[in-house]
């Protein structure tokens, strides 16, 4: 709260300050302004369920990753180490675009803008997920595998049951800084055209020509949704400590 | 009726041999005492008999069943024979009624409800019902001990290893995990157990085993081997063990 009143301070003085400010393009209080606020606004949508979509299946990918990590076959390691070392390594706006634009072409499946961005978004994600689950599956104790094994539990009801319940709690602020990463990027799906956030302030520019007003918005816009999420990510991690002792 | 059976088993960790050529038998309803210097090969002989550890050369047979890589035959091992570990390894985030619900659910199968009645039933066999809600980190070291011991007893195995029980705990709690150990050897249990606890062995074990450098130097009643130790190192060992 009051770092969000700071902020508005330092916007009234800006605003104050110089005559270069045209902020009746995104004032509230007139018919128009108030429709570009609501036209900027309605971009939420997508940014959310796009970055929500993507995060859900770069968790499920990278611990699909992680586990042969973890394995003491050289093979399976190499898999681990291959996938992430590749997905690690492209850019993920030219993997928007491969993906966008390249896949089709390639595989003859075409996808929607949408799903597009999620497809890309999560898989560049997912090797950084898989990192993440092999450091927290690795920092579990020795002993919790034997007396596991001890109790003759197989390997997957180890894992479900064990170990990734615990993993999970120790990665969790990672996995948050992965989400408000992941709200981020999702800005540069942009570039194929899906009316998220960023898309529409670029839209809006173009036929308003306020730059400096709307993108000002457009940070304010991510700012909000990033501090929710860290709200959010703290009360689950303040919640499973409790739950603890 | 011999229930497991080890034959010239060696065991390496690199080059450095853990175990020696160990051949050793023990009876069904047996309680065994190990004990040895740090880094005498104890743990790792017990750590072989349910495969925590996998032995290079040599044969173990636990209860007719051949030690092998075999995931069939590795199931089967470890229905039959329980672990209790010298750091507890209580599973930190269930709480101890989970604890112990766990193997019976999701290994043998049995309902929520008749698991949480067996999980009561040992509860009480090791004297804290009361704490059955509770996570491990708010019991005492003695009582997270109990309870890992009655986590083992909920799968009904026929053999109990002990890797140094009470070595994490502090003295006054000793004495309760050392009399839930001595119950559970009244019954019947077939016993291995590694300890320093002197007193302990003399009370409850059938035969001692001491090791040293990976080999069993001496093996024996314990009146025998207390009063008359055959080797030297062993006599070393339990007056020094003695004197403390």
């Amino acid at each position: 709260m009051k770092r969000i009143l700071i902020l508005a301070s330092a916007l009234f003085l800006l605003t104050g300050c110089s005559n270069n400010w045209g902020w009746y393009v995104v004032d509230p209080t007139t018919t128009s302004g108030w429709n570009n606020l609501k036209f900027m606004a309605s971009g939420a949508y997508y940014t959310i369920i796009m970055s929500l979509s993507a995060i859900c299946i770069s968790v499920i990918v990278g611990l699909l990753v992680a586990l042969p990590g973890l394995s003491d076959k050289r093979g399976w390691r190499m898999f681990n180490r291959t996938y992430v070392e590749i997905v690690r390594a492209v850019p993920i706006l030219v993997l928007i675009l491969w993906v966008y634009y390249g896949l089709p072409a390639l595989s003859g499946i075409t996808l929607n803008v949408f799903w597009a961005g999620v497809l890309a978004l999560a898989l560049s994600d997912s090797a950084f997920q898989a990192e993440i689950f092999r450091a927290g599956i690795q920092s579990i104790a020795r002993g919790q595998y034997e007396a596991a094994q001890s109790i003759s539990l197989n390997y997957r009801d180890t894992m479900r049951y064990v170990i990734l319940p615990q993993a999970i709690r120790r990665i969790l602020p990672a996995l948050g800084n992965q989400l408000v990463y992941m709200l981020k990027m999702s800005s540069l799906v942009s570039v194929i055209g899906l009316q998220e956030l960023t898309r529409k302030a670029n839209e809006l520019v173009v036929s308003e020509y306020r730059p400096l007003e709307i993108y000002t918005i457009l940070v304010l816009e991510y700012l909000v949704l990033i501090l929710i999420v860290s709200a959010g990510v703290r009360w689950l991690e303040r919640r499973m400590k409790a739950s603890d002792t | 009726m011999t229930i497991i059976s080890m034959r010239n088993v060696s065991k390496f960790f690199g080059d450095f041999q853990a175990l020696k050529d160990v051949s050793l038998d023990v009876a069904f309803g047996e309680r065994l005492v190990v004990c040895g210097p740090s880094g005498s090969g104890k743990s790792t002989l017990i750590r072989c008999i349910n495969r925590l550890e996998a032995h290079e050369q040599g044969e173990i047979i636990v209860d007719g069943t051949t030690l092998t890589d075999k995931a069939d035959d590795l199931d089967k091992i470890r229905g039959t024979v329980g672990m209790v570990f010298q750091q507890f390894n209580l599973f930190p985030h269930l709480t101890v009624l989970e604890n112990l619900c766990l193997g019976p659910r999701r290994v043998l199968g049995l309902s929520d409800a008749d698991a949480r009645a067996r999980a009561m039933d040992y509860l009480e066999r090791v004297q804290i019902p009361d704490q059955a809600d509770k996570f491990p980190r708010q019991l005492s070291g003695g009582q997270q001990q109990r309870v890992a011991i009655a986590r083992s007893l909920c799968m009904e195995p026929r053999i109990l290893l002990f890797d140094e029980p009470t070595s994490a705990l502090d003295p006054e709690m000793i004495a309760e995990v050392l009399d839930v150990m001595t119950e559970l050897a009244s019954s019947g249990m077939t016993m291995i157990v590694v300890t320093h606890e002197m007193g302990f062995a003399r009370r409850v074990a059938d035969r001692m085993v001491f090791m040293d450098k990976g080999e069993i130097v001496e093996i024996g009643a314990p009146e025998d081997v207390f009063t008359a130790p055959k080797s030297k190192r062993f006599a070393k060992f339990i007056k020094q063990i003695l004197n403390h």
